[in-house]
């Protein structure tokens, strides 16, 4: 226990004398979440919009105003033909085109399907699925409209109603800053643990360490413990920005998410140490651990639904700490639950952190070579 | 204190230590004397427990090195590279070795005192330890060494690369430690240090060759050593003369260890005259551990008579 304790000591007063870590453990949140949240934030909308009405009537008119109260579209040109729409669309001043045929009035008043035509620049594949789905909803609802208005005594065949829970707004910003904290969070664990022994190693000040009787588990155990703080510095980091600049509603307990991101700081930590322990040196440990961040950032679900995954994929996010950690924080902060909807999360990444202590303790030998 | 029985170990293509022997004696400075890359750390990290010999044995204090995790307190080691932490002030360094023995803060500090005040590092308490000069460094590099008291110092090069001055402060304190019971062994790339070990062992190639006191090995020399005084310095080149063995030059001084006294001296002064070399005299001296090493690492030890 002293000697643990005397190990913290010295690594607190390291990182206190390290200006650039401690630099890194603050910096990395805060410039990662504003560059993440703003490039995010830019949901496609206001997409430039060129119109060629061919109807010019109060039908067209009515249907264009919805598509630019939907606030996607804004329309910046009007066209004369179908030439000039091309050319808007070709020289990029507009990403769409919405085109009314002219006999669009006359269908709609004759109750036969009225077209509109609506062009997407499809180069840029989000705008368009935005472009498109939104085109195509604004269409359905339109047509509903109308219906109801023909039919007011019928109930429509197909009442399908979608109810966005925990973030009925669908901003991206709330899904996404969560995620992007616990990213931050591993991968500074991860790199800043990774070099912990093999630089000990390298500089040669292991050297004298081992001929002293410190057991292999105190080093590890008081390598780690700093840096538990580290994270929680980053996690307060992170989730001030979240609040403050993107308002990112918490809607369950602090407390809990505080307590439970214990578990995952503990995982990050574990796994950078084993790295430590089994790399020859710095330069190697760094590229381990960006071997091993890699698929943590593709595969934990915050890039891809996990759900969409092959099963291979799928089993293989399994062994991946921020998968789990991914669900207590956007649990906990989107939906408002608590601990008891977590202990599988939880105890996930209990076992990875013994996992990888043991690991780590057992990979240690008192030798130099 | 020591015992070291046919010691082995081997780093993929070189045999960085083969069967080596080496007895250290209770109150001893043994001296490991070699040439760059002779084994001399390999051996001396065996011995600490930090490289596990591929053959052999070796006793500490008459246990095996399996129960070193028992009497770590008894063995103090000094590394050859300077192995404490930069960024951590001297007091800081002292505190954390201390602590891994789990020594009481009030002994590390009374301890610490007692030799920082030797090793004249007091004003320097809370200086960062990357900030001290080299001799500095390796004093308080002894002093972490010694916080435990050990009975056993073991010392890689503790010296190198340190002004004259600190290196004879630093030989006082061996000595005195030395006299106080502690038994020393140590490496140095200097001979005139060589001279002031109790017992010396050379290695070469991983090999000890031979283990003797520094009095011994110069009566046992088998070669005549004759030293040729120089009034003004100048190159001198004897090395292609018959019956010559070796040269070395230290200053205004060349030693030269010739096979036949007779013989040797009439080659110099033949030479002196051919090149017209009025101011310089010859006469026979005491080989110096120099003139042994250099003999040793070139001819092996087939240059003495040992008993
Ligand atoms: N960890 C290692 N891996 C591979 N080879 C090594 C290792 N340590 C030492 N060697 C090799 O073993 C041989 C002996 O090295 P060692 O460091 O013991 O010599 P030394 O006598 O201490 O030399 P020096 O006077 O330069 O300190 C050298 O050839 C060295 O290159
Ligand atoms: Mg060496």
């Amino acid at each position: 226990m002293d000697r643990i304790l005397a190990v913290l000591k010295k690594e607190f007063l390291q990182i206190r004398r390290d200006r650039m870590t401690l630099g890194i453990v603050l910096m990395i949140p805060l410039i990662q979440l504003l560059l993440f949240g703003y490039a995010i934030q830019t949901e496609v909308k206001h997409i430039p919009t060129t119109v060629f009405d061919q109807s010019l009537s109060a039908q067209s008119r009515d249907m264009l105003e919805a598509f630019t109260a939907s606030g996607y579209f804004d329309v910046t040109m009007t066209a004369d033909s179908y030439d000039v729409v091309t050319h808007n669309i070709d020289s990029g001043q507009a990403k769409v085109g919405i085109i009314f045929p002219p006999d669009f009035a006359h269908n709609l008043k004759r109750g036969t399907s009225a077209q509109v035509q609506v062009i997407v620049d499809a180069s840029d594949s989000l705008l368009a699925n935005q472009a498109i789905a939104t085109a195509n909803s604004i269409g359905l609802i339109k047509s509903q409209q109308i219906l109801v208005q023909k039919m007011p005594s019928r109930q429509l065949p197909y009442d399908i109603r979608v109810r966005p829970w925990y973030n009925p707004d669908g901003i991206t910003a709330y899904f996404m800053v969560p995620a992007i904290l616990g990213i931050v969070v591993t991968m500074t664990m991860v790199i800043l643990t990774s070099v912990a022994i093999v630089r000990e190693r390298e500089r040669g000040t292991l050297e004298q360490l081992l001929v002293t009787p410190i057991k292999p588990l105190e080093l590890m155990i008081g390598k780690i413990l700093p840096y538990i703080a580290m994270g929680y510095i980053q996690i307060t980091v992170a989730l001030l920005v979240g609040v403050l600049v993107f308002h990112v509603p918490i809607r369950g307990s602090l407390l809990q998410l505080y307590l439970l991101t214990l578990f995952f700081i503990t995982a990050s930590l574990g796994l950078g140490l084993m790295i430590s322990n089994i790399a020859k040196n710095q330069m190697q440990a760094f590229q381990m651990s960006f071997f091993v961040m890699l698929p943590s950032i593709l595969l934990s679900g915050f890039m891809f639904p996990r759900a969409a995954m092959p099963r291979f994929i799928y089993y293989l996010s399994d062994i991946i700490p921020l998968t789990y950690y991914l669900d207590i924080i956007r649990g906990i902060i989107l939906k408002g639950i608590g601990f008891e909807y977590l202990i599988g999360q939880v105890t996930a990444l209990l076992v990875f952190s013994i996992f990888f202590l043991v690991i780590s303790t057992l990979k240690f030998k008192k030798k130099i070579v | 204190m020591i015992r070291v029985s046919k010691v082995s170990k081997r780093f993929k293509v070189v045999s960085a230590v083969q069967k080596a022997d080496l007895h250290v004696q209770k109150g001893d400075i043994m001296g490991l004397l070699g040439p760059d890359g002779a084994g001399k750390t390999t051996l001396l990290r065996m011995i600490c427990g930090l490289i596990t010999p591929d053959e052999g044995e070796i006793l500490l204090m008459g246990k095996p090195l399996e129960q070193l995790d028992k009497y770590r307190d008894e063995l103090g080691y000094m590394p050859q590279r300077f192995s404490l932490y930069g960024d951590l002030t001297v007091m800081e360094n002292i505190f954390f070795f201390g602590s891994m023995y789990r020594l009481d803060r009030s002994v590390i500090k009374q301890r610490a005192d007692e030799i920082l005040d030797i090793t004249n590092l007091i004003p320097f308490k809370n200086r960062l330890a990357d900030q001290l000069s080299g001799g500095m460094k390796q004093k308080l590099s002894l002093t972490c060494a010694l916080i435990t008291r050990p009975s056993l110092l073991i010392l890689d090069e503790p010296t190198y690369g340190v002004d004259p001055e600190s290196r004879k402060e630093f030989w006082k304190i061996l000595y005195d430690l030395n006299r106080s019971g502690m038994t020393l062994l140590i490496t140095t790339p200097y001979m005139d240090e060589a001279e002031l070990c109790t017992k010396v062992a050379f290695i070469s190639e991983g090999k000890i060759r031979l283990v003797s006191s520094p009095a011994d090995l110069k009566k046992s020399f088998s070669y005549p050593v004759m030293q040729i005084n120089l009034k003004t310095r100048r190159p001198i080149n004897l090395h292609d003369l018959p019956g010559i063995l070796d040269v070395s030059y230290m200053g205004s001084k060349v030693h030269v260890i010739v096979r036949d006294r007779e013989q040797g001296h009439t080659e110099i002064q033949n030479y002196l005259l051919r090149n017209r070399i009025a101011d310089a005299t010859i006469q026979e001296v005491l080989p110096t551990m120099e003139d042994i090493f250099v003999g040793l690492a070139e001819g092996g030890a087939e240059r003495w008579n040992m008993p």
